[in-house]
């Protein structure tokens, strides 16, 4: 049990229920979002834009891992063999950062933000709660625990979605909608993990201590 | 320019409809791989539904350019990859477009996450020089398959409309969203009498 109280705790839990929208609002707009990508672009998909981010990090400190290629395919290569994979078509992101999917990565910061604006609870207040209740209940509210946490994560996410070829935006929802079967079978393994890790760390211990 | 103008747009749509749905919120990402709050999990799938019946509609009556679809391919790093991605959803709370819209909204750990991603993404970049010639790249059903028809792609149902399994699919998915509860678990919230204006 952490510093936070169980009326707290209940209460979060409910509020956090009525400040979102509800499943089948929320499942129209979901929807929506990913119908029309597709319908007015491509399908949506975020992680390859992580490595994109990185490649453009990198040709800061080292301008020569991106050249300009007129043999390549997308008239870019690079010294790296993923960057220079399918034609140089990461390594022509890297060199022109303003392309469609890297931009739309970018606007999702916005989205989030003005989302942010809407999130009240039900006395209208917004909700500012930086520690998830999840993580305060098992381990009490210690940040760097919690920012650790969040950064393995974050290496493990990204290289998995990378080997993968795509993560839950790419491959689960868009993948499905499209009846793709790397899609069903990344969807499979990702819950069959996620489920046992979640409860792993994050299971409250109530049931036991009653 | 036309396609950067569209970016902002549906990127903005997309970021604030995830952070709208609660998916940026780690507390109801791990509530709901918990098995707790299963609130996202019926959104998520009526999301799928709601685009897949919309996708084959619009192919099926023209309105759609099927060369608009994209479907990845299937290898053995999909299976290995899912499960590592899982791994890292479960102990974080974040995936990368969830954690880019946390981000957005002003969460700390979630900026954490993406500096994690960053590192993630970087070593794979580099590994992957190593990695393409490993049983990890071997190509699974035929690679970028479908189950049903879609004009481009090879499926595994062949004898039957793509279109009309698709929406039947789609109709099923809206319709586990529909029969799934809430909330599951109930023992497991301290039982605790709430003040009559937080009920719901």
């Amino acid at each position: 049990m952490g510093s936070i109280g169980e009326v707290d705790e209940q209460l979060l839990t409910i509020r956090k229920q009525t400040m979102y929208w509800n499943w089948k609002i929320g499942g129209v707009m979901l929807g929506l979002s990913f119908f029309l990508a597709v319908a007015l672009i491509k399908p949506i998909g975020v992680s390859t834009q992580f490595v994109i981010a990185g490649g453009i990090m990198a040709t800061a400190v080292n301008p020569s891992l991106v050249q300009k290629d007129e043999k390549a395919k997308s008239g870019y290569s690079s010294s790296n063999a993923y960057l220079n994979k399918s034609g140089g078509k990461y390594a022509k992101a890297v060199a022109n950062p303003l392309n469609y999917s890297f931009v739309f990565v970018l606007s999702m910061f916005l989205g989030g933000l003005i989302g942010r604006i809407f999130t009240k609870n039900k006395q209208n207040k917004p909700v500012v709660r930086q520690m998830p209740v999840v993580h305060s209940r098992r381990f009490g509210n210690n940040a760097m625990l919690r920012y650790t946490l969040s950064f393995i994560g974050g290496v493990i996410v990204l290289w998995g979605a990378r080997l993968a070829g795509g993560c839950t935006s790419g491959h689960m929802m868009s993948g499905i909608m499209q009846t793709s079967v790397s899609g069903y079978l990344f969807a499979v393994a990702t819950f069959l993990v996620a489920i046992p890790t979640a409860l792993l760390f994050y299971k409250s211990r109530e049931a036991d201590n009653e | 320019m036309n396609d950067i103008l569209l970016a902002v747009f549906l990127g903005t749509l997309f970021g604030f409809v995830l952070q709208r749905i609660g998916a940026a919120d780690p507390d109801k990402i791990i509530s709901m791989l918990c098995l707790k709050d299963l609130h996202l999990m019926k959104t998520i799938l009526a999301g799928i539904g709601v685009a897949s019946i919309l996708l084959f509609a619009g192919m099926t009556t023209g309105l759609l350019d099927s060369g608009h679809l994209s479907v990845k391919s299937m290898y053995w790093g999909v299976v290995i990859g899912g499960i590592l991605l899982g791994i890292g959803w479960g102990v974080s709370g974040f995936c990368p477009g969830t954690g880019v819209v946390a981000a957005g909204s002003g969460r700390i750990d979630a900026l954490v996450f993406l500096f994690g991603g960053l590192v993630g993404a970087g070593l794979y970049t580099v590994m992957y020089g190593f990695l393409k010639s490993t049983f990890l790249m071997e190509s699974l059903f035929g690679g970028k398959t479908t189950l049903v028809q879609t004009g481009e792609y090879q499926a595994l149902l062949t004898s039957v409309p793509g279109w009309a399994v698709a929406i039947i699919i789609g109709v099923a998915l809206i319709g586990i969203a529909g029969i799934l509860p809430n909330t599951t678990g109930r023992k497991d919230i301290p039982r605790v009498v709430l003040p009559e204006r937080e009920r719901s």
